[in-house]
């Protein structure tokens, strides 16, 4: 009897539970007002939760507060989620389900993650909907004459890993030093580990750097082989690239082993959190890592939101001190493009107060520009780099800080960097979108 | 440093991280020997018994006290796991076994989450994982003291586990079980307790392999693959044979890491991930049973 009634007890816990979840999932908006519909394709849940409970808490966090504030010129936001685990065939699964509701169509989507970008980036135009890659995804998507519904804005992975190594080469005394170099480049054996390698490689040809690629197969809390082969190369640098809390600690912790200095490793922007570091404890200290959105809390629209849906109890993290985090302030970002560009579309094809469609909002999007009063204006000023985004060029400012842990936080070592050489940058883009598109017929875009 | 020195560094290394394998296939091997089953949620006990251990930690228990209540936390998933799953499944085939695992492991992952959180936990156990001073000094080898630390363990656990199998009216309960159920309970052997009781050790063993893994890469949900790991080490060291799993643990660590070194740059590397599996199917081909698992014959 016992038995039976604790089962009864449980299941009865459980329909409860998901009744009152699924009354959180979506937001309460009063019948007859306009509405805008989001996609939130989430990862909560498995080895990359740390990245998605963060980053999508984030855009919700901010869709709650548009709203409570009036919506954008009346129009309320509405979402829905859909748990990918950050895995492609999930995403693309997602994507088919967020796709419509109640009439509406998805505007953008976002899959925090370059597998699942790779994975639904041709039914973009299909579809009319921005695949919004806020600097990871599909590198040549920058180029928007090819590939007009696909943004990276507002920097990619080609960049980064120049600005990398433009630090590397300022700790080592200019380019000329560089020359005879070893970096070792450790990466998930992934498209998103082997994502920077086009430009990494064409940069070290240049300056006769040896690179050294070696993988690491996911989830990657074994990496003993990597880091022997690390020790045996002795090399002068190491870009990390991975994913997941567990295998980016693990990489410091197998640093430490093999007595390789943190301060010669530079950390890809999704190994480069708080959740990311706290793990690995003291062997994490002095690691680099690069942002492309600050953590911090002291930013004007950070507290706002605290403020007034975190101190409500509407806050989307269970944990609040998570607010103002690397990963909380990047979906931040990325949530204030999404806003921005529909403040545009509205204004730019007269519907302000009305949805808009896909095509519409690739318009508001590809209209971005966010100058530094404009940030300052939202409350981000100097949380990302000030950028515009035209029809040709998809990326934005391609800027990156760089940081280091200290074992309680990041401290900001540099300002907002550019690659030492952006157009070089830029001809590495377009020649791969160029050959992406004479592989498909495509007849690129005609930007003015 | 020598090439020969550098090998013997990879091979060392390698049969360090074969022995926290090897305390994760122990988990399995435990409930394989009394149900012939294999557990599909060992990884998932893994992540939920260490989870739990951490989350008692952050809320006030001393170490000791939180390893006493996560100990008992897993004798009652062992207990609800014979009563809700396991004695209603009872006389059903060893696949339906196998599926209702495979659920257990989706709860088990649901629940912890669910109780603590999904944010990536420290744990300290006191043992820096850095290189041992002296080993340097005299060999010239990098060996960290987690993982000497986490061979001993595994060592003692399976030692331990072996002496009381084979010398304890509970190990022998448990061979008559796994031998024929039936029998075993037609001559009085309570099948239900010798099920709980091996539930429970697999949850201990799996509260173990647990905190060693998460010292070494943080408390967070990956550590569910780390079942994926175990497999192997299963098939080559047998499903039933506890030396087997260390034998078993011992061989896929050195292999995976010398293959990854020397082999793997040919292959564009990561091939650790998949190499363990194509030397057990040569296990598979040549000896099913594995090295030290019962050979079954059946009549067909």
């Amino acid at each position: 009897m016992f038995l039976k009634n604790l089962k009864n007890c449980l299941v009865g816990s459980v329909a409860v539970a998901a009744g009152a979840l699924s009354m959180f999932a979506t937001p309460q908006i009063a019948f007859g007002e306009e509405k805008q519909y989001f996609p939130i394709a989430s990862s909560r849940v498995g080895p990359y939760s740390a990245m998605g409970t963060g980053y999508y808490g984030a855009q919700i966090d901010y869709m709650n507060y548009v709203n409570m504030n009036g919506g954008v010129n009346g129009v309320m936001l509405t979402w829905q989620e859909c748990e990918t685990e950050y895995n492609a065939v999930k995403t693309v699964e997602c994507y088919q389900r967020l796709l419509e509701k109640d009439g509406q169509r998805i505007v953008v989507f976002d899959t925090l993650g370059t597998p699942g970008a790779y994975a639904v980036i041709n039914r973009m135009a299909e579809d009319n909907v921005v695949l919004a890659q806020y600097g990871y995804g599909r590198t040549d998507g920058a180029d928007g004459r090819v590939w007009p519904w696909v943004f990276n804005a507002a920097s990619h992975y080609w960049s980064q890993i120049a600005v990398k190594m433009k630090f590397m080469a300022e700790q080592e005394g200019g380019i000329d030093k560089m020359k005879g170099k070893k970096i070792v480049h450790l990466h998930i054996d992934s498209a998103y580990g082997r994502e920077p390698l086009p430009a990494m490689r064409s940069i070290a040809n240049d300056w006769g750097v040896e690179l050294v690629e070696i993988s690491i197969p996911p989830p990657g809390l074994e990496q003993q082989s990597q880091w022997l082969q690390i020790r045996k190369e002795q090399p002068d640098w190491v870009t990390f690239w991975g994913a997941g809390s567990g295998m980016n600690s693990t990489a410091m912790t197998n640093a430490a082993r093999v007595r390789f200095p943190r301060e010669r490793m530079m950390y890809v922007t999704f190994g480069a959190a708080e959740e990311d570091m706290y793990p690995a404890g003291d062997a994490a200290v002095g690691t680099y890592a690069v942002a492309n959105a600050l953590p911090g809390a002291e930013y004007p629209l950070v507290a706002a939101i605290k403020e007034q849906v975190y101190d409500v109890g509407k806050g989307n993290l269970n944990d609040e001190s998570r607010v103002g985090s690397v990963y909380w302030n990047r979906g931040l970002g990325a949530a204030v493009m999404w806003i921005e560009a529909l403040k545009n579309a509205q204004e730019m094809h007269n519907k302000v107060g009305k949805a808009v469609t896909g095509a519409e909002f690739r318009d508001g999007y590809e209209a971005l520009n966010m100058t530094e009063a404009r940030l300052a204006e939202i409350g981000i000023g100097g949380m990302v780099a000030p950028f515009s985004i035209s029809c040709a060029n998809h990326e934005g400012a391609g800027k990156f800080a760089v940081m280091q842990w200290d074992g309680e936080k990041f401290n900001q070592v540099t300002g907002w960097e550019a690659p030492l050489d952006p157009a070089y940058i830029r001809q590495l883009v377009e020649d791969s979108a160029a050959k992406f598109a004479a592989e498909n017929n495509i007849t690129p875009k005609v930007c003015p | 440093m020598t090439e020969v020195l550098f090998f013997i560094e990879v091979v060392v290394a390698g049969l360090l991280a074969g022995t926290m394998y090897s305390l994760v296939a122990l988990g399995f091997v435990l409930i394989y020997k009394a149900s012939s089953t294999f557990n599909f949620a060992q990884g998932a006990m893994v992540f939920f018994a260490v989870l739990a251990f951490v989350g008692f930690m952050e809320l006030g228990l001393p170490f000791s006290l939180a390893f006493v209540v996560t100990v008992l936390l897993m004798v009652l998933v062992g207990f609800c796991t014979e009563r809700m799953v396991l004695n209603p499944l009872m006389n059903q085939s060893e696949d339906t076994l196998l599926m209702a695992t495979i659920g257990l492991g989706f709860v088990l992952e649901g629940l912890a989450q669910a109780a603590w959180g999904v944010e990536v936990r420290r744990l300290d156990l006191g043992i820096g994982d850095f290189p041992i001073e002296w080993i340097i000094d005299v060999f010239g080898l990098f060996v960290s003291a987690l993982d000497l630390t986490a061979g001993i363990v595994a060592a003692v656990l399976i030692i331990g586990l072996a002496l009381i199998f084979k010398y304890t009216r509970m190990g022998l309960g448990l061979r008559a079980v796994a031998d024929d159920p039936g029998a075993a309970s037609s001559i009085g052997i309570p099948l239900k307790n010798i099920m709980l009781l091996v539930w429970s050790a697999a949850g201990v063993v799996a509260l173990v392999a647990g905190m060693m893994w998460g010292a070494r890469a943080g408390v967070q949900f990956a550590l569910v693959d780390l079942a994926l790991k175990a497999l192997p080490v299963l098939i080559i060291g047998g499903f039933s044979s506890i030396p087997g799993a260390i034998i078993g643990g011992l061989i896929i660590g050195a292999t995976e890491k010398v293959l990854e070194v020397y082999v793997g740059p040919f292959f564009g590397g990561a091939i650790e991930g998949w190499a363990p599996y194509v030397l057990a199917i040569f296990f598979l081909l040549y000896r099913p049973e594995g090295l030290f698992g019962e050979k079954i014959i059946r009549r067909v």
